[in-house]
């Protein structure tokens, strides 16, 4: 991004803030409902929760015009491909919610015909827990999805490999895994 | 075009803006809950404060989602931590695997684990997910932890688990409304929940009817109040 080259000073860094006010306030999110969780967040996009409040009203069929994808619902081997390919179609900067415990890790179908969790395939921001998340849970982890936008670097690139911090090739004896820092929120009032 | 086609196309819109608001602005209010919702747990201690997890690992086995690990260990004689034997020296919930099917709370012989109200949590990594019993037990005065991803309100803690209180022991219907468990930590004995028998005593249990929460969202001709 061009913004790599600038200096930090007061102009810039007020034109950060602004960058990142703008990115929370219009997180599109793809269409992307596997499963029951999706009725759920089709409630959270209706008048009784009302995601046009966040500016995301807009489920966008289009992954070039999202920012956003809301994996809910569990994810079976053969969706995989599939979910992988509208993350990699969607434009930089881009982030997921793995919405639901089937999405997060699989929950209760442990299973071969689901995967083990989403973050296998794509690098996941927020987790929700529940079966289903409620739309108030769904809220709150885009509320969180919003803090970490708002605390993070707008230059950012996703390194490769597995989200979560979860390693799978690299298997070290003795080597103990960097446990990522959380993001503690305190939801605004 | 005509004018009145033109406003006739508003018609439908036009009529809704007299009806009642239904939106609930999440993060300013949460919606009220019916008193059998099941949220995160809790680990309860009885009234003198001992913990109630004897580590039996009931919760554990009957978890459809393999979300639970228990481990049992002797109690110290001289400062023992749970009356009788054993106590749940390790206690830990993945939340990213739990589905608040609240079968380990149907199981529990002593009513150590039970399910809170508060359902509105998120993380941001796997391992924020899995709770510890330092994190699950309820603190000194018998509430439960806030932990700082989590969005406590008030009232929140106040009516758990009000299946486990509705059904027990086993599930009989002839228990019904009768107490047939132990004193909490803070809250004392919790009164039993009302079933379909009509004995219910809702101001005392929380309980709240569904239209009494839908009540705002009743259109205005089928008698509706606007707020």
């Amino acid at each position: 991004m061009g913004l790599d080259d600038l200096n930090h000073n007061f102009l810039t860094g007020t034109l950060e803030e602004l960058v990142k006010w703008a990115r929370r306030s219009s997180v599109w999110p793809a269409t992307f409902g596997l499963a029951c969780c999706a009725i759920e967040m089709m409630a959270a996009g209706a008048a009784d929760f009302d995601l046009a409040r966040f500016g995301m009203e807009v489920f966008r069929a289009s992954p070039r015009q999202a920012d956003l994808m809301v994996v809910a619902g569990r994810v079976s081997q053969k969706m995989a491909p599939v979910l992988r390919q509208v993350y990699d179609q969607m434009m930089e900067p881009k982030w997921v919610i793995s919405m639901g415990v089937c999405a997060s890790t699989g929950g209760m179908f442990n299973n071969y015909a689901i995967v083990q969790g989403v973050d296998q395939i794509v690098p996941v921001d927020v987790y929700a827990p529940g079966c289903p998340p409620g739309p108030q849970t769904l809220i709150h982890a885009i509320l969180t999805l919003h803090e970490k936008i708002r605390t993070g670097a707008i230059t950012r690139r996703r390194s490769d490999g597995t989200g979560a911090g979860i390693q799978i090739s690299e298997e070290v004896p003795g080597w103990v895994q960097p446990r990522p820092r959380p993001v503690h929120v305190g939801t605004p009032r | 075009m005509s004018l009145p086609s033109f406003f006739g196309g508003f018609r439908v819109t036009l009529r809704q803006v007299l009806e009642p608001r239904v939106t609930r602005q999440y993060p300013k209010e949460k919606q009220p809950k019916p008193p059998r919702l099941h949220g995160r747990h809790v680990l309860s201690r009885y009234e003198d404060g001992m913990e109630k997890c004897i580590g039996c690992e009931l919760c554990a086995a009957v978890c459809p989602a393999d979300c639970i690990y228990v481990r049992g260990k002797d109690n110290p004689p001289e400062s023992p931590v749970s009356p009788g034997e054993r106590y749940g020296f390790v206690y830990e919930i993945n939340y990213l695997r739990c589905i608040h099917c609240d079968l380990c709370v149907e199981a529990c012989p002593t009513e150590a684990i039970t399910e809170s109200k508060m359902f509105e949590f998120s993380f941001t990594s796997r391992a924020d997910a899995i709770y510890t019993r330092e994190e699950l037990l309820v603190d000194d005065d018998g509430r439960p932890q806030k932990l700082p991803w989590e969005d406590w309100r008030e009232g929140d803690d106040e009516h758990t688990s009000g299946w486990m209180r509705a059904t027990a022991p086993a599930g009989s219907a002839a228990y019904e409304g009768q107490v047939q468990w132990s004193g909490e930590l803070g809250y004392g004995v919790r009164t039993p929940e009302g079933g379909q028998s009509g004995r219910r005593d809702d101001s005392r249990t929380g309980n709240i009817s569904i239209r009494a929460v839908e009540a705002t969202k009743i259109p205005r001709r089928a008698g509706g109040k606007v707020i």
